[in-house]
Parts: C-alpha cells; sequence; structure tokens
C-alpha cells in the first residue's frame, strides 16, 4: 500500500484501487449539544410539515388529475414513449407523495400501475381494462377518502388489483427471469 | 449528544414534483437551513450544483431530461473541476433491490424510499456529515465506499487487491489536493 497525505485529502493507492479520504468539509457544522436544552429538530420538522397539511388534499386531487390526463392522452394516441413516460411519472409520484398527503391506500393503487409499466414486456399489449382499472381506483381512493369504510373498501381494492396484475406479469414474463425476479423481490429500501 | 447547524450547511434539492420540493423544503428550513437551492430537472441542478457548490444534494431518480442516476454519474467524475465528493442523498419512490444496487453504483452516497420521513430525512443528512465514508476509485466505480461494513467472518475471495503497487499515478486528484483554497 502507498500513502499518500495532503492536507487537502488523503490517497491510499492499491493495486486495482484507491482509498480516497476527502477533507470533512461539514465537520463545522456539527455540534455538541446539551440534551436538556436541546430543541428535536425531528420533532420541529414534524410540526412543519403538519402546518403544510391544509394544502395536501388540493396537492393529491392535482396529482389525480394528471393521472387521468396521462391515461386519457393514451387512450386518444396509443402508448407513444412521451405518454408512457407521462403516465409512469404521474403514477410514480403518486406513489411516492400519496402518503405524505395522507393517502396511503392510493400510493398502493399507484404502485401496482408502475410495475405494470415497468414490467410488462409491450405494453400496447397489455389489456386495456388492466390499466383503466388502476386508474379508476385511484380516482375512487382519492374521492371516498373519507367516507365511512373507504379504508377497508381501499385496502380490498388494492389487493384484487395487485393479485391481478401481478398474476399478468408473472404469465408475461416467464422467458425474461431479470423480470420476474424484480417482480417478485421484495423491497428492500429503508424509509426511515 | 451531537447535532447539526443546518445554517453552516448549503443544499440542493432535485426533484421535478413542485410539491415534494415544497415539503422538502419546509422540512429543511424548518431544521434551520437557510440555504436551499432548488431545481426541476437534471440539467438544471448540474448547472445549480456548479455554480452554488452545495454541501450536499437530495435527488429524485425520475426527472426529465437526464434522471437523478445521470445527475449523478455526471457529480461523480473524479477528474472534473467540480467537487465529485458532495453527499448525495436519493429520495426516490423506487425501493426495488435492483434500483437501491444501481443507484449504489453510480455513486449515492443515502437512499432513502419514499413516502418521506422527517427522521429519515435527519438521520441521512446526520449520517453524511457526522460519519462521512471514503471514496473509493476503481477502473469502473468512483463513489462512496459500498463496503458499511466489516466482516471478520467472511472466508470468500477478495474482490479488491491488496498488492502493493509499484508506481500509481493520481495526477488530478493530487493536482486538486495541491490547489489552493
Amino acid at each position: 500500500m502507498q500513502k499518500e497525505d495532503t492536507s487537502e485529502l488523503s490517497i491510499q493507492a492499491f493495486a486495482d484501487h484507491h482509498v480516497i479520504t476527502p477533507p470533512n468539509r461539514l465537520r463545522n457544522a456539527v455540534r455538541l449539544v446539551d440534551e436538556k436544552n436541546f430543541e428535536d429538530p425531528i420533532a420541529c420538522a414534524e410540526k412543519a410539515l403538519a402546518g403544510l397539511s391544509d394544502e395536501f388534499s388540493r396537492w393529491m386531487a392535482i396529482e389525480r388529475d394528471r393521472l387521468v390526463v396521462a391515461h386519457a392522452a393514451i387512450l386518444n394516441n396509443g402508448f407513444t414513449p412521451a405518454a408512457r413516460d407521462e403516465l409512469f411519472r404521474a403514477a410514480h409520484d403518486i406513489k411516492g407523495d400519496a402518503a405524505t398527503f395522507g393517502y396511503p391506500f392510493a400510493a398502493a393503487g399507484a404502485e401496482s400501475l408502475c410495475r405494470i409499466i415497468e414490467h410488462a414486456p409491450a405494453l400496447d399489449r397489455v389489456p386495456a381494462e388492466l390499466i383503466a382499472y388502476h386508474i379508476n381506483a385511484i380516482q375512487a381512493i382519492v374521492r371516498e377518502h373519507t367516507a365511512p369504510g373507504a379504508e377497508t373498501m381501499a385496502m380490498e381494492i388494492n389487493r384484487k388489483l395487485r393479485l391481478v396484475a401481478d398474476e399478468y406479469l408473472a404469465a408475461v414474463n416467464q422467458d425474461r427471469p431479470e423480470h420476474l425476479e424484480a417482480i417478485l423481490a421484495p423491497s428492500i429500501a429503508p424509509t426511515e | 449528544m451531537y447535532g447539526i447547524d443546518f445554517n453552516k450547511l448549503r443544499f440542493l434539492v432535485c426533484d421535478d414534483n413542485a410539491h415534494m420540493r415544497r415539503i422538502l423544503r419546509t422540512l429543511l428550513h424548518s431544521f434551520g437551513a437557510r440555504e436551499v437551492y432548488e431545481a426541476e430537472d437534471g440539467a438544471t441542478a448540474l448547472e445549480m450544483y456548479t455554480h452554488y457548490v452545495p454541501d450536499i444534494v437530495i435527488v429524485d431518480w425520475a426527472m426529465p431530461i437526464f434522471d437523478g442516476i445521470e445527475l449523478t454519474q455526471m457529480i461523480r467524475q473524479p477528474d472534473s473541476k467540480g467537487n465529485p465528493f458532495a453527499p448525495i442523498i436519493m429520495l426516490t419512490g423506487h425501493s426495488e433491490k435492483r434500483r437501491v444496487t444501481v443507484a449504489r453504483d453510480a455513486g449515492i452516497t443515502e437512499f432513502l424510499a419514499k413516502p418521506i420521513s422527517a427522521k429519515g430525512l435527519y438521520q441521512r443528512i446526520l449520517n453524511v456529515v457526522v460519519s462521512p465514508r471514503p471514496f473509493i476509485k476503481t477502473k469502473n466505480y468512483f463513489g462512496p465506499d459500498r463496503r458499511r461494513n466489516t466482516s471478520n467472518a467472511y472466508i470468500g475471495p477478495e474482490r479488491r487487491g491488496t498488492r502493493e503497487p509499484d508506481v500509481i499515478q493520481q495526477p488530478s486528484l493530487l493536482d486538486k489536493a495541491r490547489a489552493p483554497g
């Protein structure tokens, strides 16, 4: 091992790789705090987020409308690359944001739709009803969000949608093991 | 215990969704950050990265023009004039194993799956500030060390060679090291 130290960064050179330790310029931002007088930044942030929550139902409606418009474009013009990308982005944003907005069941429906768009070998051969069911379900879940029994209904809709979508994807990916593996693999990404 | 003076950190947030940018900005400001720059696509983010030299980048995966992975690859150029070492936190709706691996191999420092939480974001920022990992440069990778843990129980072949080299040239990095300021 050959080691070179400079005041700026340290480089350890090995036969087939270098280990580089850059100067930690962010260290200046670290401070020792007294636990007694420590104002919890996470609690402050959650409070600030709660202050935004009045906007969430409006934002959810905007995201839902974007998905509906993207679907309508496909019904009118077919799966052009741009239309496919817009439908995926609209569904993907709902998958990522809806739970933050207080609509976790809309996120689950959108996730199922994202999986179809990502893993179907040819989108123009996906039964149109399968995609339409997802769009309709997401709209219904958002619309009936505060209705009595809405959670139970949404969970059941999502369970059935995911079942049908996964059965379809498993059937059409029999000769595409990398997709089959991705379809069956659980998520490993941390959310906390 | 450790805390962070967020007012000493400059953030670049890159997400094509305006609602998510608003949420991120709210969280960062409530942590105490003052400097939060925002970009809605990869190309604008790269320009802002060069111009504002942020301390920490928070990036979405799916974006127009070029995505978060491509942006990361452009930042992680060891010979670039910009700072290739800035911590990059990927915040994304993608959570599949394959996606996490792709992000890691592009040079992402931390991965956080949506839905976002204040706790998750704070922990990632704390990690990159308090416990930065060294960078590894190989023939086909430049980025934070992908090995977060060492295991004494590992008995397989070593993929990284440990043989002493005769000469290793690193002119661009040495130039960086010798450059003033």
